[in-house]
């Protein structure tokens, strides 16, 4: 059976509330947080970028699996979409930073908010063929939102790592499956600092069409229904549509909330459903299922249904998600411009 | 802007991963690596250490006129941190106030970005410090 | 002793911000007015070295010996750049003197210089920073002035100095400073002032920094048989000679209180001069930060160990006071182009023994100390001198 051996979870410690950014552009911050079901984001300091962020989750990550030498990751991938360069890997920065390197294969990866979690697949194909025995799969951002825009309420920073392998497992991945289509609804053109975005067009033809139809197909091919699950995972753009999604399918709000963590740290984008699934796997005790449908726009969505095992609650994480969650301090917006780099000038380099 | 990438390159060990060396003959613990050992000289046997990252706050400062590079990072924490297995180390220490430090407090090791080099050049990354709480 | 070497001639120029004066312009003025004041001509010198930090970074030029011999009009002698950062004086003078000591030489002339106001003060800094340790300290944000800022910490904790007492060294220096007519700045400034003025790295503050400056200092040093020869009546003898190095990093310093290389140094010059601490009768420090002169008078011997910042509260140091300290205003009020510096305390050194040191003039001088670092102290320069040779 494969399935995650280890995990860990890193988010930024700053945060900037809704209300503080509505301030700034004269919208009103209640109506925006209300409507958005987001409060704060997390920001990240001017010394992160998706790299350290990929770097401190996967160091969690082997500290939670201390018996797992890094000389045996056979492979490492980095989904993003704020990746530090735009040629050269962040993968191979994180790999020479836990000391997988050399023997290894890494490449970076790109969907959108689903590059995290088309990672783990990649590294169950890779586990389950045998040509590796363990791999590690980070979902990491430092996502930008134009300044004004909707999206700048909810875009944060954060990521999280998954070592995947078929020993000492703390749940198991039972089925993964996946829902692609060439859906323009969330894009940006290679040189442009901001992404676009299609409105209501992100709706109901990208993400509820995507995360409906694969959890649905996840559902019949497994021959489980949404009772059967402890907890469920959707990806989270804001605090409203993985609760559409959710009522949609048939789950319900005590399934959504443990991973529901964008009204509180913002959209980590392919942070965000990794975030998701290891704040449920801090809590989650054997025999616990959960299911996790992450969306990339772009489009696609990956479901995962995942059986907690008895080792999950004797190896608990030193370092859980709520930890990070929890260690804010506030900025107001001028701080909070300068860290994103929206100073154009301002940036830790030479 | 190729200036400087092989000698970073070199450093990464140290940089990234705190790998340090030690003499096995004396004990002593050097980092960064040195390949020999100040008071063994000849004598002592250098093998590769990894340092854990933990440590405490020696001295540090505030730097209010950083070098070019780290212009808005100002005010940042400079330090000297003794690593729990020996050797003092210089660093920053992020995420807190000036106040918050104390000498004698308990730090562990992060990956933060140092410097990168211009707009195209590459991106240093490196050690740096967190307090423990 | 036959090979005993003296200094026959001194010449130095203002030290200060120069537009119409560049690094060429500033060494010959400094040499030339030596030369008149040894008596000598350029046929008479054997050899000549030069102390300057980073030309290179200042101005773009290395191969600096053979530039500055070429402008003397000395081409042809063996000319020879030394570098120690801010001790490349001090350096260059104990090289000259060795020289002179061994017997291949009769007469040396041995200059300092620096033009730093040539680039950016964010250039600058990077230029000095090259004195610190490049790959763990300086690539880590850790700046010249947080260095020292670092071991004025730790004395403050192990010690218990002040602040206050920082402040004091800038205030007694600038007092010096403004008696000392080719000093950068002659102004007096009071604690308060010092003490209000805008943090750099704390403790250290704006006004405990030694400035960005020009300038140049010449001395010609000559052997003891050449000395009777040109019957010189006036030289300075150099009594002792002691240098010392320690490691690059602040961090790898055994204390980072005490400055090792100084201690060291300063033994080996008293060995050699035959003399205690308490012989000597002035003292040109390195205070390139207040906390530096503090550090700098413990080291020496002057006092305890942790008991700088008492014996500056108390008025030992200041012109008038049982030990001056930096009676040219130190590098804090004189000024501190790099290179020039080791040599400006030397020269400093030989007019209070000559009794030429003017409003400065400390009574009944006759035994002098020079005290030159390099970096957070990774290299110390110490020299003695006297009047009579023992």
């Amino acid at each position: 059976m494969i399935g995650i051996v280890g995990y860990g979870a890193y988010v930024p410690r700053y945060r900037i509330k809704v209300h503080e950014i509505a301030k700034v552009w004269g919208d009103d911050g209640e109506r925006f947080s209300q409507g958005l079901g987001v409060h704060e984001k997390s920001v990240p300091s001017l010394d992160e970028d998706t790299a350290t962020i990929s770097v401190e989750a996967a160091r969690n990550a082997m500290r939670h699996a201390s018996m797992v030498d890094p000389a045996d990751i056979g492979a490492l991938y980095v989904g993003s979409e704020s990746h530090p360069y735009a040629v050269k890997p962040t993968a191979t920065i994180v790999a020479a930073a836990i000391g997988a390197t050399p023997d290894m294969t890494a490449a970076d990866l790109e969907f959108a908010c689903k590059a995290g979690t088309a990672g783990i697949q990649i590294c169950m194909g890779l586990v389950g063929s045998g040509m590796i025995r363990y791999g590690m799969a980070i979902g990491a951002d430092t996502s930008q939102g134009k300044p004004g825009d909707a999206l700048e309420y909810t875009a944060s920073a954060g990521g999280a790592a998954y070592i995947v392998g078929r020993e000492n497992l703390v749940a198991e991945i039972l089925h993964t499956c996946s829902y692609t289509t060439d859906t323009p609804d969330f894009w940006r053109r290679e040189g442009q600092d901001f992404p676009q975005h299609g409105f209501r067009f992100t709706g109901e033809p990208a993400y509820f069409k995507h995360v409906t139809s694969a959890t649905k197909k996840i559902l019949e091919t497994s021959g489980m229904k949404p009772s059967d699950f402890k907890y469920v995972i959707f990806h989270q753009p804001n605090g409203k549509f993985p609760r559409e999604a959710a009522k949609t399918l048939g789950f319900t709000k005590e399934q959504l909330d443990l991973g529901l963590l964008t009204p509180i740290i913002g959209n980590t984008y392919s942070g965000a459903s990794p975030l998701g699934l290891s704040r449920v796997l801090d809590e989650a005790v054997e025999d616990d299922l959960i299911l996790v449908t992450s969306y990339g726009s772009g489009a696609g969505s990956d479901s995962f249904i995942i059986k907690v095992t008895k080792e999950n609650e004797k190896r608990r994480t030193p370092n859980p998600t709520k930890r990070y969650i929890d260690d804010k301090v506030y900025v107001d917006y001028a701080i909070y411009s300068k860290m994103k780099g929206k100073i154009k000038e301002v940036r830790l380099e030479k | 802007m190729s200036e400087g990438i092989a000698l970073h390159w070199r450093l990464i060990p140290e940089r990234y991963n705190l790998i340090g060396s030690a003499c096995k003959t004396c004990g002593t613990k050097f980092f960064p690596s040195r390949d020999l050992c100040p008071d063994c000289r000849r004598k002592g046997r250098i093998e590769s250490y990894t340092f854990s990252g933990e440590g405490e706050v020696f001295a540090f400062t505030v730097v209010h006129a950083p070098p070019p590079g780290l212009e808005y990072m100002k005010p940042y924490i400079a330090a000297i941190i003794r690593l729990a297995e020996g050797p003092l180390i210089t660093a920053q220490i992020v995420d807190c106030k000036p106040e918050e430090v104390k000498v004698g407090g308990k730090v562990r090791m992060v990956f933060r970005k140092i410097v990168a080099e211009g707009p195209e050049g590459i991106i240093k990354y490196g050690y740096k410090f967190r307090l423990v709480k | 002793m036959s090979k005993a070497v003296g200094i026959i001639g001194v010449g130095i120029t203002k030290f200060g911000e120069f537009w119409e004066k560049n690094y060429r312009d500033l060494i010959t003025e400094a040499g030339l007015k030596a030369m008149k004041d040894a008596g000598i001509e350029g046929k008479d010198v054997d050899e000549l070295y030069v102390g300057s930090m980073t030309p290179g970074m200042f101005i773009n030029q290395e191969h600096v010996a053979a530039l500055v011999a070429d402008y003397a009009g000395l081409t042809g002698i063996p000319a020879t750049r030394v570098e120690a950062a801010c001790a490349s004086g001090g350096l260059a003078l104990r090289q000259a003197y060795l020289n002179i000591r061994s017997g291949l030489s009769d007469i040396v002339v041995v200059g300092g210089v620096e033009k730093m106001t040539d680039v950016s003060v964010s250039t600058a800094t990077v230029a000095l920073a090259g004195a610190a340790d490049e790959e763990w300290e300086v690539f880590h944000g850790a700046t010249f002035p947080a260095l020292y800022a670092l071991m004025a910490q730790r004395h403050m904790i192990e010690y218990g100095t002040k602040e206050e007492h920082m402040a004091m060294v800038a205030v007694k220096n600038h007092k010096n400073g403004a008696l000392n007519p080719n000093a950068q700045y002659q102004f007096e400034i009071t604690i308060d002032k010092v003490m209000k003025s805008a943090p750099i790295a704390p403790p250290i503050k704006l006004l405990d920094c030694s400035p960005i400056s020009d300038g140049a200092a010449v001395l010609v040093l000559a052997s003891q048989e050449k000395i009777k020869e040109l019957r010189k009546d006036n030289a300075v003898w150099i009594l002792g000679s002691g240098q010392a190095s320690d490691t690059l990093a602040l961090h790898d310093r055994k204390s980072l209180c005490k400055t090792e290389s100084a201690v060291k140094a300063s033994r080996t010059a008293y060995s050699m001069a035959g003399v205690t601490p308490e012989d000597i009768d002035f003292a040109e420090v390195h205070d390139c930060f207040t906390i530096a002169e503090i550090m700098a008078i413990e080291a020496l011997g002057f006092c305890n160990l942790g008991e700088g910042g008492k014996m500056t509260e108390s008025g030992e140091t200041e012109l008038d006071g049982r030990k001056p300290v930096n009676t040219s205003g130190g590098l804090k009020s004189k000024g501190h182009p790099v290179g020039a510096t080791g040599i400006a305390q030397a020269i400093e050194a030989t007019l209070q023994l000559r009794g030429q040191a003017d409003r400065r003039q400390v009574a009944d001088a006759k035994i002098g100390l020079t005290h030159n670092v390099g970096g957070s102290g990774a290299t110390c320069a110490v020299h003695v001198y006297g009047r009579e040779l023992k």
